[in-house]
């Protein structure tokens, strides 16, 4: 299926434990997918509850443990694991592990000419880092008291005293933040030192410098939670008091410890990763979208020097808006200024990104396939995602809209109709390269469709809820009175979320048919410029039969003297 | 080693632009990120010490005596390890080997009078949970002790392993130990903060 | 043989380490020495950082060879020193 590991070796270090990047490139993807398969999963339970509430959950009710759904009725324990792990999962162990991991492994060495990552056996240690700290995530579910369950954001001093699940939640992450950063040190290394003979920084696709970009901000991010996560388990497990206040009253006792901690500290730590985080959950995305757009308008970005100027400005100021998270934890207004200030500028690049990827099409000769309706939806869904980040960046406005379902609302038009899309449109785009076999470009439509139309249905409501004041993470939807008016729209999203799971059966039937039967291909079915598309699909352990030269920038097409309507990068004289 | 299109380059010889090879590249990438996580440590320290109404005074709580004999033993050890860079830079195996077992020694050294410092504190229930002040000193001198056992884990790596590697590929080994060396004095480096930081402070 | 160094730059480099080991060790007995005289909290943290940067300084510059490296490395750990001061000297800011 995917590139052919060195003959001669054993199945083992072939297909399991290989250092091809190809193959680890494949492993991260199909483990991606399942993890967000799952996390998806976990999110249709979570809508359950918030459109009956307190109804049995019918057919599966039974499946469940009776610490998790008592007569098929779920718990608030159960449900706040839900929501605790959906959002650890999907962020963790799905969208970044499939955007970084997977695309990043499988294309970067192909797109830049290399014959491998720089350090192969280091990039095998990554995946099973990854993999082991998935096991253990999923694994925390069946602990006594269940999975962790204080939000994906473990704020003390509840995560503190939370029960075991939250001790594995934490050393699950260790091993997830361990492989991150083995890995940006590879990617980072590689796109340095490994780049084809005459690939300036300048000639290289956007979808480098977007990975490029985004190890930097795994590689100087993750450590800071990495510390932290140290510090609460010190808590949790040797009784310290980092983030533990004193005088804590926990049940009308006094909490047995020494005090004198910051809970604030967690989340100052916490966020200094996270708010990267979510760059880092954009930035790959916006790199795929950018070569399919290239690719199916057959005409050049339209500013090539304002995406890579904007995606570095972007990755350093991502450092420096974090605490934007933390407007209402009596924040000081020096803090507080220097903070919305810098969200307002950090909100200038995308736009900048945007812009030129809407400009790009302009123009064009655009082919309406399954890639380019995905790349070409990201676009709005990610605008409705940026903009409605404004009024949570500005202080005043995100006192009424903190912790409301309009941040859920903000945060899923990123990553879901945006990011999630933009995957999709790789994984069309470079299945053939993979497999060496076409997709179904029917069954591509009848999964774009609907999964366009229920994304806004199941978000755009929560927006609404928001600005009505419904809060996030509350068991009870009905809890208080002005929720209750806002109810309608619970019902309404949670079934556009059970069929948005049903959309997706095109998407898994046309995924595994086009392995076995999908019609075969050439090197360069999509006719595109850049450097995988010169190796075979799918390349051979060591890609290139010859080190390519590149003679040109990544995206010359239909230049006027070509014959072909596209000129290489790596061949010498296209005419 | 022959270079083909299928094989990896700069590994062993510097990129023309970059000047470095890929190992080196990436460790001084591995130790930033390491900045970054003893920074995490070092904002609690500072956050907990400036919000809270008393702290110990390093010299009357700690063993300074103890720490500034570790501080000069963690110094000697990383002039032995890039000693050790050197012997083999000059083609000299034995040294090599000779100070790279005094780096490893130094090493364990550090930690067996860690170990009595740490004793010291527990005999009279000194613990982590004890307050704010141990909880940070433990943390802090308990991360930097966990990479002093990784460093030494690879030094001896090296000692134990190094003929063969010599034999091997000379100029490859020279490299791996150059870059050893530079996460062995990163390792010092931390503890030349922490020393004053903790102890004296 | 590293293969971009030459025996004699070797021995140059030898020299070096042994001085700044001395210096080293004479700054570890300075910050000790100036630890016992009670300055006020501004002071005695200044002091005490000016002498571990350094310290660090020669570490870094001579042990690590940091004063040869070109302009990538610089650049990586210029980096990364803007973003840990950030880091850490925001939480204690919190309330200001």
């Amino acid at each position: 299926m995917s590139g052919h590991a060195d003959p001669g070796l054993p199945f083992w270090r072939k297909y399991i434990f290989s250092t091809d990047h190809k193959v680890i490139g494949v492993q991260y993807a199909v483990t991606g997918l399942l993890f967000l398969l799952f996390g998806f999963g976990l999110a249709t339970l979570i809508r359950w509850q918030l459109a009956y509430p307190g109804q049995p959950l019918p057919l599966i009710g039974g499946w469940f443990a009776e610490s998790q759904m008592l007569g098929g009725i779920m718990l608030p324990e159960f449900y706040y694991q839900l929501g605790a792990m959906h959002g650890t999962i999907m962020v963790f162990l799905g969208v970044v592990p499939l955007a970084v991991g997977g695309f990043g492994n499988f294309v970067l060495p192909l797109q830049i000419g290399a014959p491998d990552m720089a350090f192969p056996k280091l990039n095998l240690m990554s995946y099973w880092l990854y993999f082991i700290g998935g096991v253990i995530m999923f694994a925390s579910f069946f602990v006594p008291g269940g999975a962790a369950q204080s939000g994906w954001t473990s704020y003390p001093p509840l995560s503190v005293i939370a029960s075991d699940g939250q001790t594995w939640w934490l050393i699950g992450m260790a091993f997830l933040i361990n492989s991150s950063l083995l890995g940006s040190v590879n990617f980072i290394v590689t796109i340095v030192q490994l780049r084809a003979d005459g690939l300036s920084f300048g000639r290289l696709p956007f979808f480098v410098w977007a990975q490029f970009v985004t190890a930097f901000l795994l590689l100087l991010a993750f450590p800071p939670l990495e510390a932290a996560a140290v510090l609460q388990l010190m808590d949790r497990l040797a009784h310290t008091s980092f983030f533990m206040p004193s005088g804590l009253v926990i049940n009308d006792a006094v909490v047995n410890i020494s005090g004198g901690g910051n809970a604030v500290l967690w989340q100052h730590l916490f966020w200094f990763l996270a708010h990267p985080e979510v760059y880092v959950l954009v930035l790959p995305a916006m790199g795929i979208v950018a070569e399919v757009i290239a690719c199916n308008t057959r005409k050049p970005l339209y500013s090539y020097k304002g995406l890579v100027l904007s995606a570095v400005f972007i990755g350093f100021m991502s450092f420096i808006v974090w605490a934007h998270h933390m407007f209402l934890t009596n924040m000081g207004t020096v803090m507080s200024t220097f903070f919305q200030v810098t969200t307002m500028i950090i909100s200038i690049p995308s736009v900048v990104i945007l812009t030129v990827l809407v400009l790009s099409l302009w123009g064009g000769a655009i082919r309406f396939n399954t890639p380019m309706l995905f790349a070409i939806a990201f676009l709005p869904m990610f605008g409705m995602g940026g903009l409605t980040g404004l009024p949570l960046g500005l202080a005043a406005s995100d006192i009424h809209l903190h912790d409301t379902y309009y941040v859920i609302g903000h945060f899923h038009y990123v990553v879901a109709p945006g990011t999630i899309f933009a995957l999709f449109a790789g994984i069309y785009h470079w299945f053939p390269k993979v497999t060496g076999r076409r997709m179904s470009e029917t069954l591509g439509k009848i999964h774009f469709v609907p999964s366009f139309i229920l994304m806004n249905c199941i978000f755009f409501p929560m927006l609404m809820q928001g600005l009505a004041g419904v809060l996030r993470r509350m068991y009870d939807p009905l809890q208080y009175a002005h929720a209750q008016a806002a109810q309608p729209l619970n019902v309404f999203a949670s079934a556009a979320a059970w069929l948005l799971a049903l959309a997706q059966i095109p998407f898994i039937l046309n995924f595994f048919g086009s392995l076995f039967w999908g019609r075969k291909t050439g090197e360069n079915p999509w006719e595109a410029t850049t450097l995988e598309w010169a190796a075979p699909s799918p390349p051979p352990h060591g890609n290139f039969l010859e080190a390519p030269h590149v003679y040109r920038g990544p995206y010359e097409y239909s230049p006027p003297q070509a014959k072909s309507g596209f000129w290489p990068q790596h061949v010498k004289d296209p005419r | 080693m022959s270079e083909s299109a299928s094989s990896i380059r700069y590994i062993n010889r510097p990129h023309p632009v970059t000047g470095v090879t890929n190992a080196k590249l990436g460790i001084w990438c591995f130790l930033a990120s390491e900045v970054m996580l003893f920074g995490a440590l070092f904002s609690t320290y500072l956050l907990l010490r400036t919000g809270s109404a008393s702290w110990p005074h390093g010299p009357a709580t700690l063993n300074v005596p103890l720490a500034t004999l570790n501080t000069l033993v963690l110094i000697f050890s990383s002039v032995t390890m890039v000693m050790s860079w050197a012997s083999l830079a000059t083609g000299n195996f034995r040294k090599y080997r000779l100070y790279l077992g005094l780096t490893a020694l130094m090493g364990c050294v550090f930690l067996v009078v860690k170990g009595f410092e740490y004793g010291h504190k527990f005999e009279h229930h000194h613990f982590p949970a004890a307050s704010t002040f141990y909880a940070i000193y433990f943390t802090l001198t308990g991360l930097h002790g966990l990479h002093v056992i990784g460093g030494i884990a690879v030094n001896l790596y090296f000692l134990f392993r190094g003929r063969v590697l010599w034999q091997r590929d000379p100029e490859r080994l020279t490299n791996r130990i150059e870059c050893a060396g530079l996460y062995w004095h990163f390792v010092d480096l931390v503890w030349i903060f922490l020393f004053p930081i903790l102890y004296l402070l | 043989m590293s293969g971009h160094l030459s025996e004699e730059a070797v021995k140059q480099h030898v020299r070096i380490y042994r001085r700044v080991f001395l210096a080293l060790g004479a700054l570890t007995v300075l910050t000790v020495a100036v630890s016992y005289f009670h300055f006020s909290v501004a002071v005695a943290v200044a002091v005490a950082l000016f002498i571990a940067v350094t310290k660090g300084s020669l570490v870094a510059a001579y042990f690590m060879h940091l004063k040869t490296e070109r302009k990538i490395v610089w650049g990586i750990l210029a980096m990364t020193f803007f973003f840990f001061v950030f880091l850490l000297t925001a939480p204690s800011l919190h309330h200001r």
